[in-house]
């Protein structure tokens, strides 16, 4: 039992869990799910599809984290991706054809490679730190949007794009199985391929890992590509619910949320060991506290009050200094000044 | 080794000023950079617009279109000299906006509504400052809490704008201080007494100077420096500075917006980046980061008045941004070279 | 471009007599001045360590007064004693006479005590004279007032002989300057104590002349300076008392001018019990020295950091580099590795010249380098101890994971022939004991199939049976062919293993020893003076 309680996934998905156990109490229709017409509707199937588009973000943001990095881009990419998907198909000549729209979702896709490329550039050649380097992208990048849409928000009539997010396949939503396949991907990539343990060993201690002959600087590059591609695929079903390029509001603030997710799951900022099942938890969180802050009746636009409450317990719980006081309260070391922030006692060479 | 010279053979009088000043004052250079970028819009916008951009019209409107970011970037300076960052400036304006307007709009005299307001920003300063000093939590997530509880609260006042109807505050923007062709308005003049102030504390008090202690060094606390208190009290600062932008905003606009400033954080610390502010703290000027200030405001004017897109607004701060900070790695790692 | 030393006169101030080199060795010993600070019996344990066991050690007010001790002997333990960072479990400090319970760093300020950091612990981003007086700068009103505060600092600056623009940026001078700066806002602190710790690490001769009349200036002052090096020469040229530590107890405390150098390694590095002399001489091998050599590098230095040496490896030979802590052998082998740079010098392997600008280009050459910070060099903590050793194998193959079945026979392997404990490749490397992290480092690297092994410490910090199994080892894999560079602080282990001896003092290579022609006496001599050895 003991050893179960200290699986990193223990806490979060208990926190789930119990969220999902008062929503049940709370509105027993929260769990009801039903059939109509071949497809399965209710709110745990809502949260099945609205979750994708933070799911892809932060799946992205985990490996960029274990990096010791931090992506600030991602909604800006967003917006970027589904610009460039809308207007292609805007331009069409024919709105509805499957190749259009396919080929709309390749250019735009690609785009997004080429904006986490280059974030990957600014960290890992030039060295510029992670958050002034995403930064740049996330001021510029909503600017290129808006002058890709001409300013206006671009709206399609075109059933294979709105496809993606509202359509459904074996009685579940087309976006479900987005994130599915996404999670998978990242997944195999991550453990199947020795990418997962490099990028740990990159995360947890830089210097090591280059005297052991790590290829510190492929790693960390390929984490931002990813990133950018799998927001390039959020911001196109982002696009897709709407049957819009709105260019401010994609993607806006996604990034906070994603981080948190990322945190929630178990995953260090200070980066190393990454637990993309703990994010995929993360992120049925936060979907879930939302369902349940709207279910309150509180307006969406009031949720970030509960979410920065969120963060501090988490950050608290997670603080070192938590971990100080529960730990040995009564020492012989003070360290003053010149601690490490572990906590760890220094023992002298 | 034999005794060395102490002065050296001056090859110019201009040659040794310069010597002395670049050893002095290495750190203002990026200022001085931004200092002439801004030169250059101005000349560049009177070219290219036919002579209608520099006019004292123009110029006061600067000062008083940007006056809230002015502020925001005072308190953000404080932030980034000590290698912090605060996330939270934007709803932090916003709340304290919004809720300077209900309370106004319920009765309340201004001479309690503001200060009450501004104790509103501080204690979510506050809060920051305390996550960072007192738990070890990142700088960058201690703000996004205050970014959340912000903008959260501020949708918690009102879910729509609140427009104000208050003399007392209105008047802060409506009355004109006027000199020939210029004029300032009571809010350009709180902006320009925040940045004195700001200028002043950092350069000569214990406090200001002790914040770029600790932006220098990581250890400052073994030099005997009371680094936890400055800590807190430059996140409380930042609080306090979004509140007042809170106040000048409204009384800007007229009325108070939950939406307002999204974004704004952003773009203060792009204008004190341009300043000269190093992110990794350790350096910077409250005046550098109104030079910065101004820079943003210029851009936005002349697009406004090139009639392009707003959108240009963003990719332009974003890259000058961009060569800012490779600038700046440059220069800082120029300057620090030793023998 | 930067004026190095720029504004430094070595004229001392009037009216003080500054004493020469000779006759700071001869100040006598009896004479019965009260000491400043009086520390008796402080023991200091820390979980599974006893840092300090009962150590005695006082300082008079115009003495220098140094402490030497290798690694692990309890130097900084003691120090943080007097500054304020660690409390002491049981015994007493006394400075001027007051007993005194130090709870912060600030309290040891208070009472006199400053220090001066290696790590030079100043605000480089502020002007010279700010440093000086941070925290104490002159008020005019509510305001600093600073023209007064540079007029007071650049006095302080004149009392150490320094005047230099204390308006000018710390960042923009040398080392050497800032420790003077460091300095001087100690004697702003009006510090009755200085305590110094590896001020020359970063300095020329010519800076560190600077830097000892200073200090011979303040001690004259009556300032009692407490002065920790690792540069055999420099402590004798400055000191006038040396403590020695080991282990964590106290051997003794001597006047300078009574203890020879090579009493002082000896009583330094001990006499351990020999229980290792059933590992096979390996020393006593032949080594087939024609054809070219697996590595050589000529004339490798980095500026700052090594002076440029010399070194070559044959197939199948153990070369060990010996030398104080110090003295330069880190970093000489990491020049050889690509872990750091080197500024001059070249370096050939099998014959062909090869760029080591980089670990990677180093495992090409098929090296491996075992750091001596095992925990922050090596063991990647967070990971479990079977990724820890396949790490090296991995790393060679890119993103291609290698197949569990294979992954495992490798780990196995290695578990098993190293013996680490506990057997167990699920657990997390960061909470293995020292050896048995140093084994799995080992293990690592050995997996990798290399050519040349280099080892740097790897004996450091573990218990005397792993020593054993590790020591070996290696010599077991020199005898199937493995080149090994090994650096000890261990001197009957490099002579155990190796055929032939670096030497190395002061960041300088300073001979070259056949291990079968000289004695542990004679190699403790020859790197106390500068002998001259027989190269083999």
């Amino acid at each position: 039992m003991r050893r179960i309680m200290k699986h990193r996934l223990f806490w979060p998905l208990v926190a789930l869990i119990v969220l999902i156990v008062i929503n049940t109490i709370a509105r027993p229709q929260f769990a009801k799910v039903t059939i109509q017409d071949g497809r399965l509707y209710g709110n745990l199937i809502n949260i099945l599809r609205n979750s994708a588009p933070l799911m892809l973000v932060s799946l992205g943001m985990t490996v960029v984290i274990a990096t010791r990095g931090i992506d600030l881009s991602v909604g800006a990419i967003m917006a970027v991706s589904g610009a460039v998907a809308l207007t292609i198909i805007d331009r069409s000549t024919d709105p509805n054809s499957l190749g259009t729209v396919l080929t709309a979702l390749v250019v735009a896709i690609l785009v997004s490679l080429v904006l986490g490329v280059w974030n990957g550039f600014l960290v890992s050649v030039l060295g510029i730190q992670p958050i002034i380097a995403t930064l740049v992208l996330m001021l510029a990048g909503r600017g290129v949007a808006l002058l890709i849409t001409g300013g206006f928000i671009t709206t399609v009539n075109s059933t294979p794009f709105e496809f993606v997010a509202s359509g459904y396949i074996l009685m579940l939503p087309f976006a479900f199985f987005i994130s599915v396949a996404a999670i998978t991907a990242l997944g195999l990539v991550e453990r199947r391929t020795a990418l997962g343990v490099l990028t740990e060993a990159v995360g947890i201690n830089p210097e090591a890992s280059r005297l052991a002959g790590v290829r510190s600087r492929i790693i960390i590059w390929s984490a931002y590509a990813a990133s950018g591609v799998l927001s390039g695929v959020a911001g196109i079903i982002y696009a897709s619910n709407i049957r819009a390029a709105d260019a401010n509001a994609a993607g806006q603030f996604i990034e906070l949320y994603a981080i948190l997710a990322v945190v929630l799951g178990g995953t260090s900022l200070m980066g190393g060991k990454f637990s993309i099942a703990g994010t995929v938890v993360g992120v049925f969180i936060i979907q879930t506290l939302n369902s349940t802050i709207l279910f309150l009746g509180v307006p969406s636009a009031r949720s970030p009050v509960f979410f920065a409450f969120v963060v501090v317990i988490v950050v608290m719980i997670q603080s070192p200094q938590l971990h100080r006081f529960a730990g040995n309260l009564i020492r012989q070391v003070r360290s003053r000044g010149a601690t490490d922030s572990t906590g760890d006692v220094e023992v002298p060479s | 080794m034999t005794s060395l010279e102490t002065t050296p053979t001056t090859r110019s009088r201009t040659g040794q000023f310069v010597r002395n000043f670049v050893s002095r004052r290495a750190a203002l250079i990026p200022t001085f950079a931004a200092i002439a970028i801004l030169i250059l819009l101005f000349i560049g916008a009177e070219i290219f617009l036919r002579g209608d951009f520099i006019s004292p019209r123009n110029i006061s409107a600067l000062l008083l279109d940007n006056a809230y970011l002015l502020i925001l970037a005072v308190g953000m300076t404080f932030v980034m000299v000590t290698a912090g960052i605060d996330l939270s400036v934007g709803s932090v304006m916003a709340f304290t906006g919004i809720w300077l307007a209900k309370l106004l709009v319920a009765g309340m005299s201004p001479v309690i509504a503001v200060p009450l307001i501004v104790l509103g920003g501080a204690l979510i300063g506050l809060l920051i400052g305390v996550l960072v000093q007192y738990f070890d939590v990142q700088p960058f997530i201690a703000s996004l809490a205050g970014l959340f509880l912000g903008r959260g609260l501020a949708y918690v006042v009102s879910l729509s704008s609140i427009k104000v109807e208050d003399t007392a505050v209105l008047w802060l923007q409506s009355t004109r201080l006027r000199l020939g062709d210029w004029y300032i308005t009571p809010t350009g003049i709180l902006a320009l007494l925040v940045v004195l102030v700001g200028a002043y504390v950092m350069q000569f008090t214990r406090f200001g100077r002790t914040a770029y202690a600790i932006g220098g060094n990581e250890q400052s606390a073994l030099m005997g420096l009371n680094v936890a208190r400055t800590t807190v009290a430059v996140y409380v600062i930042s609080g306090v500075c979004g509140g007042l932008a809170g106040l000048v905003l409204t009384a800007y606009s007229g009325a108070g917006y939950p939406r307002n400033g999204v974004g704004t954080e952003l773009d203060a610390i792009a204008a004190v980046v341009i300043g000269g502010t190093l992110l990794t703290g350790g350096r910077g000027y409250v005046i550098g980061s109104m030079i910065g200030v101004f820079v943003y405001g210029t851009i936005k004017t002349i697009i406004s008045f090139m009639g392009a897109e707003q959108s240009w607004m963003q990719i332009i701060i974003g890259s000058l941004l961009l060569l800012f900070i490779v600038i700046q790695r440059a220069i800082v790692a120029r300057s620090d070279r030793r023998g | 471009m930067l004026d190095r030393g720029a504004g430094f006169t070595a004229v001392p101030p009037v009216g003080t007599r500054s004493r020469t080199e000779k006759e700071d060795a001869t100040m006598p010993a009896n004479i019965a001045v009260p000491s400043i600070v009086e520390m008796r019996g402080i023991t200091i344990s820390f979980p599974g360590v006893l840092a300090l066991d009962n150590v005695d050690f006082s300082l008079r007010p115009g003495e220098v007064h140094s402490l030497m001790g290798e690694n692990g002997a309890g130097k900084s333990t003691l120090i943080k004693a007097l500054t304020g960072v660690y409390a002491i479990d049981s015994g007493s400090i006394e400075v001027a006479g007051k007993n005194q319970t130090f709870h912060s760093t600030a309290d040891a300020q208070a009472a006199g005590i400053s220090t001066v950091y290696q790590e030079i612990n100043l605000c480089t981003n502020l002007s010279v004279g700010e440093n000086v007086m941070l925290g104490h700068e002159p008020h005019r009103r509510r305001h600093i007032d600073w023209k007064a505060t540079h007029r007071e600092a650049a006095k302080h600056l004149e009392g150490l002989g320094l005047s230099i623009d204390t308006r000018s940026m710390l960042a923009r001078h040398s080392i050497a300057i800032q420790q003077l700066v460091a300095i001087s806002r100690a004697m702003v602190l009006d510090a009755k104590v200085l305590i110094l710790d590896e001020p020359t690490s970063s300095l020329d001769r010519g800076e560190v002349d600077q830097l000892f009349t200073v200090i011979r200036d303040l001690r004259d002052k009556g300032v009692a300076i407490f002065f920790v090096s690792h540069f055999l020469d420099q402590v004798y040229e400055i000191s006038d008392r040396i403590t020695v530590l080991r282990n964590g107890q106290l051997v003794g405390c001597f006047q300078a001018n009574e203890l020879p150098r090579e009493e002082l390694v000896t009583k330094m590095i001990g006499h351990e019990l020999d229980d290792l002399a059933a590992i096979s001489a390996t020393a006593e091998r032949d080594v087939d020295r024609t054809g070219d050599p697996v590595i050589k590098a000529t004339g490798v230095g980095k500026r700052g950091v090594l002076e440029p040496a010399d070194l070559d490896v044959f197939n199948g030979e153990v070369v060990g580099i010996a030398g104080l802590l110090g003295s330069g052998r880190t970093e000489l082998v990491r020049l050889l590795y690509g872990a750091d740079r080197a500024d001059s010098g070249h370096i050939e392997v099998g014959g062909e010249p090869a760029r080591m600008t980089s670990p990677r280009h180093a495992i090409d050459h098929r090296i491996a380098f075992s750091s001596e910070n095992r925990r922050e060099e090596g063991i990647v903590s967070d990971l479990t101890v079977a990724e820890n050793i396949v790490l090296g194998i991995q790393a060679r193959r890119g993103l291609r994971r290698i197949r569990s079945a294979e992954q495992d026979a490798v780990i196995a392997e290695y578990i098993e022939a190293l013996d680490v404990r506990p057997a167990d490749p699920t657990m997390v490397a960061g909470n293995l004991s020292g050896g048995n992290q140093q084994k799995v480092l080992l293990a690592r690297w050995l997996a990798t199939a290399p050519e040349l092994m280099i080892l740097d410490e790897p004996t450091r910090g573990i218990d005397v049976g792993t020593k054993a199994e590790i020591q070996r080892k290696v010599a077991e894999l020199s005898e199937k062919g493995l080149s090994v560079v090994f650096i000890s602080s261990e001197l009957e282990e490099v002579l155990r293993l190796a055929q032939r001896v670096v030497v190395m003092r002061d960041r300088k290579q300073i001979g070259e020893l056949n291990s079968r022609q000289v004695t542990l006496s004679g190699l403790i001599d020859f790197i106390a003076n500068e002998g001259n050895g027989s190269a083999a």
